[in-house]
């Protein structure tokens, strides 16, 4: 009896071994296997390019433009200018862990859609498509903004409704239409994937062995990943910093119509960042077959701020065509076209908007919109791309 | 007969004489003065804080445009510290200046001025992004923008310019701190003449702005003194407001002091849509959402609608509310002024609220909306409306306050090798570059082994990379970093870094 107990206990742990053996080894040949099972990564212990690690272990931004930055400076203004201040403190494995996150579709409910769906890092972190698609192929109303610098945005969401990035993710996370998760299937899935409570583990040093990964570190982890994201380095920034060879003529002359009181386009999109972070009401279209975009007027029921929508940073722009917040316009040219076009000539009847005191009738000539488009290719860098996992840790399929 | 041909020809030697004595001794240059720069106070330990003798010497190139020549040139080929002289002439450019410590001084030759001429082509006559940039002496006409636009700008110097239909706005300092619009006369601005915006620490004086919608206007900006200055015939003289949707969220510490706000009853002609499209012909001084802001030794007379309006966002701004601005004028300080027949032409509103009084004129001063503390020192003197709770200012005058300039110049942050070293390695080499591992360039700590005491090693790799490996791919030259940057990063990588 004894015997026959003992020799299916050491039959059970002959299994057992075996099962973690060939899945280990399924792991490390085929990246397939069953969840819940240990895998063995370790997060970067570096900060990503852009941050020097402090003796606390946290990732402190690095960039040229700190050299300008005195007491008090706005953060807009010209070209030696200071940045306004960033997200920054997080550790490397806490950034690091949100870049599994922000690849991984198990944060959505059917787990075939990732943050990074949406936020295509080859896409200029943003999609190609007028407006987004969501969970079950749902048409959403909005082109998702790029996330190249959110670690300087105050305003987030097209419609200004979140002030920081932990707040704006659960919008898009537990949205129906969206990722269609809720936050107790989040963490309840998280917590069922041996690696990321390793991996949290990592992350958050301090918590206790067996403590489930909570919402809120989540949350962290994401923001982390996503305020590393700094394009700082295009030729115009060479060009602000003083290599005035930087640019070509037209480059220059495109920059200079970009900064004129005629065109206006830095008074909103203002340098450093190419936004001043400010909500506007344009009055741009929908496409054909959508109904007009109430915008901000939801957000803070404010009746003057209907059809007002956050500016855009410009950083990357020509990587995230189309335009505007409902992908109207196909291309930049189309784009700038909009401003020239007249005051209003695109609000549907009947709508009475509080238009923006700065959107007016410039007169551009085809000239200086073809020199605008120059200048705004100067605005690309994707130098400090970060790379996708190789091994997701829910293993499933990234899809981007 | 000899001897009058000699005479002749004597007569004819002096007057050649005088000819080349007239073309050389007339050489203008050495008679033209070397521009004034911005003088400061002295400060702390010296009691007599009204001494303003800390006066940089201007200490540079000077480089000559002559009528046909290029502006922009000059500017191009200028180093800071740089005097750019422009002589008489007419010149269509679009200047812009993004470099620090230029001066731009026009000459004047008897009347004959150096013009800047947009022909209503042009955007902009003068943009600039540097600190401590001068611009004296132009004649400025025709421009579809600005006269002279200033973006982030610290330490300027606009002055004694004759600015006649620029556009949408004449002299447009734009995110400055610390500076000074002087003498400069301004007519036919669709918008503002002087536009002071998201600034701070301007003093605003003795320019006189005529036949413009807003003559001067302090706009999101702080602690700015606008003095004897003469705004007459515009649509409204002297404004202070807050614009909403701005990231410069407040207007404070303003003084309006010794100008002459006169007839300021012109024809409303911004554009459709523009903020002060909306401002009523015959207002002399505006007050809009803007703090303690002090009116104080003013002539303010023959303003058709109003002396002074005094309103809050809700009652003046036709424009998005913003949920950061808070939207009502607090304690305006009206001290003592000359204010005589205004308001003998009242518009809309204003003329609607009069009407309730009983009074077809509209007042001296009117004020409308939210706001709290405001006090004015002789209510009685002037015909009010909306100043009931006014109460006594505790000030009697503004004597002590000379300027809203600085003391000293605002210095841009200095940069240790070392920190400038660090900005440089971790915001633009670690693209590429990590310590231990391969990424797209070999490991710094390869760099540091091979470069070893050889800091101009690496910045001639730098200037002039060669493909030095097979399996890497050749990296771009790194020649657009300046040469400080260069060096701090050769020295920081060799010295400082460490895994």
């Amino acid at each position: 009896m004894e015997e026959k107990r003992l020799m299916r206990k050491s039959f059970c742990i002959f299994l057992l071994s075996g099962l973690v053996f060939t899945s280990i080894f399924f792991v490390k040949t085929k990246n397939q296997s069953p969840k819940n099972i240990w895998v063995s990564l370790v997060l970067n212990t570096n900060c990503p390019p852009g941050f020097v690690k402090d003796d606390q272990n946290r990732c402190v931004s690095r960039n040229l433009y700190l050299q300008y930055s005195i007491a008090g400076a706005p953060g807009v203004g010209g070209l030696k200018t200071a940045l306004p201040a960033a997200r920054e403190g997080f550790t490397p494995q806490q950034i690091d862990l949100g870049r599994h996150l922000f690849f991984d579709p198990v944060l959505s409910a059917n787990g075939k859609i990732s943050c990074s769906t949406c936020h295509d890092p080859n896409k200029g972190f943003s999609d190609g498509l007028a407006s987004s698609i969501g969970i079950n192929d749902y048409p959403l109303q909005r082109a998702a903004p790029s996330l190249w610098n959110v670690a300087y945005l105050k305003l987030l969401d097209w419609d200004g409704r979140a002030a920081s990035l932990e707040e704006q993710m659960q919008g898009p996370l537990f949205s129906d239409h969206e990722m269609g998760n809720s936050p107790e299937n989040l963490v309840g899935t998280l917590n069922e994937i041996v690696a990321y409570r390793h991996l949290f583990g990592q992350a958050f040093p301090e918590k206790k062995e067996n403590e489930p990964i909570l919402l809120d570190e989540v949350y962290l982890a994401i923001t982390a990943f996503q305020s590393s994201l700094i394009s700082l380095n295009s030729r115009y920034d060479q060009y602000a910093h003083g290599h005035h060879q930087a640019l070509n003529k037209n480059e220059i002359e495109g920059l200079n119509v970009f900064r004129s009181f005629v065109a206006r386009c830095a008074e909103c999109h203002t340098p450093p960042l190419f936004t001043n972070q400010q909500l506007a009401v344009i009055g741009a279209p929908e496409p054909p077959g959508k109904s007009f975009d109430p915008g901000a007027e939801i957000t803070f029921n404010e009746k003057t701020l209907r059809g007002g929508f956050k500016v855009p940073s410009l950083r990357n722009i020509t990587k995230t065509a189309p335009y505007s917040h409902s992908g109207a316009f196909k291309n930049l040219k189309e784009a700038i076209r909009f401003y020239t076009l007249g005051r209003g000539h695109a609000v549907p009847e009947g709508e009475k908007l509080t238009l923006h005191w700065h959107i007016w009738e410039p007169q551009l000539s085809d000239e200086e919109i073809d020199l605008l488009v120059e200048f705004l290719h100067t605005l690309t860098d994707e130098s400090f791309m970060p790379s996708k996992p190789k091994i997701l840790p829910s293993q499933l399929n990234s899809n981007s | 007969m000899k001897k009058l041909a000699s005479f002749v020809k004597f007569l004819l030697i002096i007057a050649i004489g005088v000819l080349i004595g007239k073309f050389y001794l007339n050489d203008t240059s050495s008679s033209v003065p070397i521009p004034s720069t911005i003088k400061y106070r002295y400060t702390g330990q010296n009691s007599n804080n009204d001494s303003r003798e800390i006066t940089p010497v201007f200490n540079g190139e000077i480089i000559e445009v002559k009528n046909g020549g290029s502006i922009q040139k000059a500017v191009d080929a200028a180093k800071s510290g740089d005097l750019i002289r422009v002589y008489p002439g007419i010149y269509h450019e679009n200047i812009y200046i993004d470099k620090d410590d230029i001066s731009l001084q026009g000459v004047v030759i008897k009347g004959e001025w150096p013009t800047l001429d947009g022909q209503k082509k042009l955007n902009d006559a003068f943009l600039y992004s540097g600190n401590g940039i001068l611009i004296e002496n132009f004649k400025i006409i025709n421009y579809k923008g600005n006269g002279v636009m200033g973006q982030a700008g610290n330490n300027f110097i606009v002055r004694n310019n004759w600015i006649i239909d620029t556009g949408v706005y004449g002299i447009f300092p734009q995110y400055g701190k610390n500076g000074l619009v002087e003498h400069n006369v301004l007519s036919g601005i669709e918008d503002a003449a002087i536009y002071v915006g998201m600034c701070d620490n301007v003093d605003v004086l003795h320019n006189e702005v005529f036949e413009n919608v807003a003559g001067i206007e302090i706009e999101n900006s702080r602690h700015c003194l606008v003095e004897n200055n003469y705004a007459h015939n515009n649509t409204g003289g002297i404004l202070a407001f807050i614009t909403p949707g701005l990231p410069i969220k407040t207007t404070f510490d303003v003084i309006f002091r010794n100008n002459f706000v006169v007839n300021n009853n012109h024809k409303n002609f911004a554009a459709p849509g523009s903020l002060v499209s909306g401002i009523p012909a015959g207002t002399g001084i505006l007050i809009m959402a803007a703090d303690d802001v002090i009116v104080e030794n003013n002539i303010i007379s023959g303003n058709d609608n109003v002396g002074v309006l005094i309103v809050d966002m809700a009652n003046g701004a036709a424009a998005s509310k913003d949920p950061n601005v808070e939207p009502n004028p607090d304690r305006v300080v009206i001290l003592d002024n000359l204010m005589y027949e205004n308001g003998n032409n009242p518009k809309g509103e204003l003329k609607a609220l009069m009407m309730t009084q009983f009074s077809k004129k509209g007042p001296d001063i009117f004020a409308i909306g939210g706001g709290q503390g405001s006090t004015i020192l002789d209510k009685n003197k002037y015909r009010t409306f909306g100043i009931d709770n006014y109460g006594i200012p505790d000030i009697l005058d503004t004597k002590h306050i000379t300027t809203f300039m600085l003391d000293k110049p605002v210095a841009p942050r200095s940069l240790s090798k070392q920190e400038l070293g660090e900005l440089t390695y971790y915001g633009v080499c670690a693209g590429c570059h990590a310590y231990k591992e391969r990424l797209i360039g070999i490991p710094t700590e390869t760099i540091k082994a091979i470069y070893a005491n050889n800091p101009e090693g690496i910045i001639d790799y730098m200037n002039h990379p060669k493909n030095l490996r097979e399996d890497y791919p050749e990296m771009p030259p790194q020649d657009y970093l300046s040469e400080d940057a260069k060096v701090a990063v050769a020295d920081y990588i060799l010295n400082t870094l460490r895994e």
